[in-house]
């Protein structure tokens, strides 16, 4: 009996706790917003061979700078009109959104993960580990974070992957600086002096004992960096550095079209706004998760 | 046999304008089943002392002493993972803020289980049946609930019943209780040091009460221990020392009572005791 009732209890607790963040999330009707058309992003995403008309890769050269459906010249096809090779726009942007939630997803991952063990390390041993890691950290964050994207790109050779390791590797001092000053405060608090005298190594103090304390704000810049990633690798794709052609990923498609911006506005504007929309969906997702998990910001 | 035996401990911290020495020449020793109390004002070097035997200084700190050693194991020579084994399992210590000495991200009972199954090997099971019996020993109500409340929902009462609980799980030869009750308020101070002494007796380790509190030294202690400015002021049995303070400073100590205020001001030692008029 006593088994189940835990149980029953365990979930109940759980429950509670996740109507409380939903509580102080929903304050926020920006958040709620942003989070729909993220979660509508995410199926999209997740749909996109069914979703698609057409493939987004062949080529329908009897179909070139076709207009969307609803100007003159539009054809019932192509919903949102094709691109100077012929490739359905609506099914390229429907593709480019995987692109988009993979880069987000793979740089937040490698930048969280590098920049926590790193922050962790320097808030923890503190003295020269510290100074160490985090002047190089400073080295890092002197350069505009384009621009040395852009010569690790280089460096390692264009492509996608490339420029999500680039990137990532632009992102994690943010996370290891924000890391560091979470654990130096948390290191002060008697917990931590409690589960030393109760004999925890330092491997099981730093990411079972002080860790879990400092995860509020990683989660907060974790996305709002999701969004700075989709976007920087849009920019370098525009640039050339990023996924090359044919895959129709929503930076590079803006840079073929660069040509075309006056004449066929539609090949420019789509990806573009494709972009501003995911962005700032996830920008205001990041601001009502701010509001809900950190403490100051709560009013009870 | 003493438990834990310390000669001529000296504590010195580096610091910006100098070398500063928190603990100066102290002498402790325990022995099996006994209560000692040290007392003395803030900064007299209590917890310092005691922070120095757990090795829990900061690296800023340098610790010498003739001899530190527990059960005749020399805890100075010790290397850190020879230490752990006795730290938490043998020699265990509980805090002045019971609320900020547990983690905050995890329930009570987690934490306890954690201690039960990394230090003593026990099974999840076994851990937690373990947990239940020692809260219900600290007298903790429903235990089986308090075990799945995080550290916010609970009392300051009831969390330091908890670090209570997590600090006999091991069944230590030493607890080492720095300033327990402080930070809790009366009633709930007498209800925790009758339970101190309660499983003190229970379990028969040493205890080792730190505190600035005469009224705790007086209703709990075997022998006290008065400190000043990280300096062995006295050491008596407690009955000799309330009724025959042989030091000045501890008699200093014993009058500065608020009964014995004159006038709207409360007295303090150095109404009493000047330094360097002590012999």
């Amino acid at each position: 009996m006593s088994e189940a009732s835990a149980k029953i209890a365990e979930v109940s607790l759980r429950r509670r706790q996740l109507a409380e963040f939903w509580f102080y999330f929903s304050q926020n009707r920006g958040a709620v917003i942003g989070l729909v058309v993220f979660i509508l992003l995410v199926l999209i995403a997740l749909a996109a061979p069914l979703l698609s008309p057409h493939n987004p890769i062949v080529q329908n050269r009897d179909a070139l700078l076709v207009p969307p459906i609803w100007q003159e010249g539009g054809r019932a096809g192509y919903l949102l009109g094709t691109d100077a090779v012929g490739r359905d726009m609506l099914s390229r942007l429907i593709y480019g959104s995987q692109y988009s939630l993979f880069i987000g997803v793979v740089v937040v991952s490698i930048a969280l993960v590098g920049g926590i063990v790193i922050g962790l390390l320097a808030g923890f041993f503190g003295g020269w580990v510290d100074s160490v890691i985090m002047r190089v950290m400073d080295v890092i964050l002197a350069f505009p974070s384009l621009l040395l994207a852009l010569v690790l790109v280089a460096v390692l050779g264009p492509g996608l992957t490339n420029a999500m390791i680039a990137i990532a590797i632009v992102y994690q001092p943010h996370f290891a600086r924000l890391t560091r000053a979470a654990v130096m405060s948390e290191m002060r608090r008697e917990y931590v002096t409690a589960a030393r005298v109760s004999g925890a190594g330092n491997l099981r103090l730093m990411f079972r004992t002080i860790l879990p304390n400092c995860l509020a704000p990683l989660i907060v810049q974790a996305t709002l960096s999701f969004s700075s990633a989709v976007l920087d690798s849009a920019a370098l794709g525009f640039l050339g550095m990023g996924a090359q052609p044919p895959s129709p990923e929503w930076g590079t498609m803006l840079a073929e079209a660069r040509e075309f911006i006056l004449r066929a506005w539609w090949v420019v504007t789509l990806p573009g706004l494709a972009i501003l929309i995911s962005v700032l969906a996830i920008n205001l997702m990041g601001d009502g998760l701010r509001d809900a998990l950190d403490p100051k910001l709560k009013r009870s | 046999m003493p438990v834990l035996t310390i000669r001529n401990l000296t504590v010195r911290f580096a610091t910006a304008t100098g070398s500063f020495t928190a603990v100066d020449g102290i002498d402790v020793s325990v022995d099996k089943g006994e209560v000692l109390a040290i007392v003395g004002e803030s900064g007299s070097g209590k917890s310092v002392a005691m922070l120095a035997v757990m090795g829990l200084l900061p690296d800023t700190a340098t610790v010498t002493a003739d001899e530190m050693s527990y059960d005749g194991r020399d805890l100075l020579r010790m290397t850190e993972r020879e230490r752990r084994t006795l730290i938490g399992r043998q020699i265990t210590m509980i805090f002045q803020e019971p609320v900020a000495s547990l983690n905050p991200s995890f329930t009570a009972g987690f934490q306890i289980e954690e201690v039960l199954r990394l230090n003593l090997g026990l099974s999840r099971r076994a851990a937690h049946q373990r947990a239940i019996e020692l809260f219900t020993g600290v007298g903790i109500p429903d235990p089986e609930e308090k075990l799945r409340a995080y550290p916010h929902q609970m009392s300051g009462g009831q969390c330091q019943r908890v670090m209570i609980a997590i600090a006999i799980a091991s069944n230590p030869r030493l607890l080492i209780a720095d300033e327990p009750t402080t930070a809790l308020d009366v009633t709930i101070q007498k209800q925790i040091l009758d339970l101190l002494m309660k499983l003190q007796a229970d379990y028969g380790m040493a205890l080792i009460l730190i505190t600035h509190d005469m009224g705790v030294v007086a209703e709990t202690a075997d022998r006290v221990q008065v400190q000043y400015k990280g300096k062995k002021m006295e050491e008596a049995d407690v009955l000799t020392l309330f009724e025959n303070p042989s030091h000045p400073y501890t008699r200093a100590l014993l009058s500065a009572l608020p009964e014995n205020a004159s006038g709207d001001r409360l007295p303090t030692v150095s109404d009493y005791f000047t330094e360097g008029a002590a012999p």
